[in-house]
């Protein structure tokens, strides 16, 4: 084939596919391969964003933006904000002995290779579809979530079978999320603490003789003064 | 010049890549490299957020083969889909990672707090 | 683009989507490059007059408009430094992802009935979803500049843009709900016809919403008295501190585009988007349906309207940065938790009940039909009935007005 007749028939929907698929793997392979936790949340959220343009080229638009919105866009800047507060020189880059890694490379190409072969099974996942289909529309997912089930039946099932909204699962994530909000505001307030932490580890450093020794001294009126 | 780019296009299409419309399989393979590359990271990595980091990837996987299983482009005519279901799963799927998450940094910064270290090897406080 | 169609005759079909989809994103871009220099020009013009001076009166005439192209070239001149202890590659990136998120969000903003990148069926979520990505950059500049200030600062902004996030959501969800749909072409179509029509003076709520959304946009994207991040510059330092020449302007064109497409979504929200005070093209009998010519003609007078009323809220913006004093992190933080929120929840359930009580507008017969405002969700893209309604009768009839 020649150039042009090449470039004509290019599909563009599947080249942006291979364009979205190769970013998020790609992405997600350099999270793995990273040291420097800083780069791994920066590539992680470069790879979550192309995950995103993959459920929107699958016609997902509601759960893309959902993915943008809350995923990459509060859950990862809570994640980063995580990685900021802990990025302190020693805890940036933490290496993993050889003999694990090796022993998780092995377990992980096992596990691929189980899955690629559990995707390529099946015959019906092979025939895309193949001529107009409706477009997305997000009304019918906010009406589940309300009760209402307006779309069509998936293929193979019958159109009288009763189908269940999402109201309750709903709710319960709903009342999930306030728990977790709770929980979390209190899992991370600041507490009081005896003596304050600088002093708590300076008073480690200093050698215990003088620590003993000096009854009056400085150091141990500075660690008796701190704590109640 | 032209001709490079010839032969990579020609390649690329012998490989019946880019001619072709996308299908589920197509979905599984990226869903199945994230799950594997986040179970990895959730293995190798000591700093505690390297571990909260393969955790999302492990339900990122997961929720790219929940939407391609909903996806009504890539299934052919007549083939049983998960329709509006694996959307509203990987809704939900999304909803409780966000909540997993913000509990789980709780935990590492209070870990990080008590012990000034992130390093997930040395929470061995309980080791017998 | 329903413009391919003309090319699609003469090109291939490849070439057409291509050239179609670069023209689209040539336009955007020069929208938000242009549309900064405009904005830096008219701040420092504002700012002079609002402080008693005249600001640039130079380069380029009486009026100094070629101020901000000087500006430019001297950014571009710059010598590119990196602090020593810097992150290269996350402090090369952090302008750019700022930059893709403030673009990217232009990808589903409408200008006119037809000139949309891609018209989506969320299309008010991704655009709110993309402009949250921007904090990214931020932290990303903050943590690379290997300062301790810059973290704090760019931490500081960070959590402010994060929590405005969730008022300015609820703010959005109000006109959402009135118009039925997501989309907003859909949206902005609805408030068609005489100004009455907009959302704006659909009902007090709607009207106190508006005015939190002005407040909780202004403060999403970092300015006027919410502007402690780059107020830290003057004090401390901001995020922004280590970075010059190019980059440094790619985190203004990110945060200029930024102003203007919030300004753009409340036009098109509560202002009627591209639709004029007055049907003016109704009244001269100017219909979609009649000729290409007057099809055009019509696009670009919605274009005119909505980049005008876009324009106002940006010049608005600037009026009120140097009018009111700074915030303090602390007052910014509890504008948004003990203000904007409960105050949003409030008008959003009260324009919910407004809606169930009073579903046909205050005086009958001024605004459109509640059956169409309604029956919204039923239409698909572009107002065509995407299923006949009658499916299945129980479903339906329990949401029927």
């Amino acid at each position: 084939m020649t150039g042009l007749a090449l470039l004509a028939a290019i599909n563009f929907h599947t080249l942006l596919f291979l364009l979205f698929a190769g970013l998020a793997c790609g992405f997600a392979i350099g999270v793995v391969l990273a040291d420097n936790v800083v780069r791994m949340a920066l590539y992680l959220v470069l790879s979550l964003g192309a995950t995103a343009g993959l459920f929107f080229l699958a016609g997902a638009e509601f759960i893309g933006a959902m993915q943008l919105m809350i995923y990459v866009g509060g859950t990862l800047v809570l994640l980063v904000f995580g990685v900021m507060l802990t990025a302190q020189a020693p805890f940036v880059s933490i290496k993993t002995s050889t003999g694990d890694r090796v022993l998780a490379g092995i377990v992980a190409a096992s596990l691929l290779a189980l899955l690629l072969q559990a995707a390529f099974s099946v015959d019906d996942w092979r025939r895309p579809a193949l001529g107009e289909v409706a477009q997305p529309s997000a009304t019918p997912l906010g009406m589940a979530l309300l009760g209402a089930r307006v779309d069509d039946p998936a293929a193979g099932v019958p159109a009288t079978a009763a189908r269940s909204g999402y109201l309750l699962p709903f709710e319960i994530v709903s009342v999930h999320l306030l728990v977790v909000l709770v929980g979390a505001a209190y899992l991370a307030r600041a507490k009081r603490r005896r003596t304050p932490r600088a002093i708590e580890v300076a008073a480690s450093v200093v050698e215990p003789r003088v620590a003993r020794g000096a009854a009056t001294g400085s150091a141990s009126a500075l660690v008796g003064g701190g704590s109640r | 010049m032209t001709f490079g780019i010839d032969a990579c296009v020609s390649a690329v299409f012998a490989a019946g890549l880019l001619g072709e419309p996308v299908s589920v399989t197509h979905y599984l393979v990226v869903g199945a490299i994230l799950f594997t590359a986040g179970i990895v990271c959730m293995a190798v990595k000591r700093n505690a957020l390297g571990v909260l980091m393969g955790i999302e990837l492990v339900l990122n996987g997961a929720n790219v083969n929940f939407v391609a299983f909903a996806s009504p482009y890539l299934r052919g005519e007549g083939a049983v889909s998960l329709g509006l279901d694996g959307q509203v799963i990987a809704l939900f799927v999304i909803l409780l990672a966000a909540a997993e998450a913000a509990v789980a940094l709780a935990i590492t910064l209070n870990f990080y707090n008590n012990h000034a270290t992130v390093d997930i090897d040395r929470a061995d406080d309980l080791k017998g | 683009m329903a413009d391919f169609l003309i090319y699609s005759i003469g090109l291939p079909e490849w070439l057409a989507w291509t050239v179609m989809a670069g023209l689209a994103a040539f336009l955007i871009l020069n929208v938000i490059a242009g549309g900064a220099l405009v904005f830096i020009w008219a701040e420092r013009k504002i700012a002079a007059r609002i402080q008693d001076r005249l600001g640039p009166t130079r380069t380029g005439g009486r009026f100094g408009w070629l101020q901000s192209l000087a500006d430019g070239i001297k950014l571009l001149a710059k010598e590119d430094l990196m602090p020593e202890g810097a992150d290269g590659l996350l402090f090369r990136i952090a302008p750019y992802v700022s930059f893709c998120a403030s673009f990217c969000a232009f990808i589903a903003l409408p200008f006119a009935f037809d000139f949309v990148g891609q018209r989506l069926n969320v299309g008010v979520f991704f655009v709110i979803a993309v402009l949250g990505l921007e904090v990214f950059g931020v932290i990303l500049a903050g943590y690379a500049s290997a300062s301790k200030w810059s973290l704090f600062g760019a931490m500081r902004e960070a959590a402010q843009v994060v929590s405005y996030e969730v008022p300015l959501g609820m703010c959005v969800v109000v006109p959402v709900m009135l118009a039925g749909t997501m989309d907003l072409v859909t949206i902005a179509e609805k408030q068609a016809g005489w100004f009455t029509n907009w959302y704006l003076f659909h009902d007090p709520f709607t009207f106190v919403i508006f005015w939190v959304y002005v407040t909780c946009a202004v403060a999403s994207v970092n300015r006027a008295p919410f502007d402690l991040a780059e107020a830290e510059s003057e004090l401390v330092a901001g995020f922004h501190t280590e970075y010059s020449g190019l980059r440094w302007s790619f985190f203004f064109m990110a945060e200029y585009g930024s102003m203007f497409l919030v300004s753009a979504l409340a036009a098109l929200l509560f202002l009627g988007g591209w639709n004029g005070p007055i049907p003016i093209a109704k009244l001269a009998g100017l219909s979609e349906g009649t000729s290409d010519t007057a099809h055009y003609l019509v696009r670009l007078l919605g274009l005119a309207n909505l980049l005008g009323k876009a324009t106002l809220g940006v010049l608005v913006m600037m009026w009120v940065r140097w009018t009111l004093p700074r915030l303090r992190i602390d007052q910014v933080m509890t504008t948004c938790l003990k203000y904007c929120t409960p105050i949003a929840a409030l008008m959003f359930a009260g324009a919910m009940l407004w809606q169930l009580a009073l579903p046909g507008g205050l005086v009958p017969g001024l605004s459109r039909p509640a059956g169409e405002i309604r029956e919204g969700w039923l239409e698909g893209p572009g107002g065509r009935a995407a299923r006949p309604v009658a499916a299945s009768g129980k479903n339906v009839a329990q949401v029927q007005p």
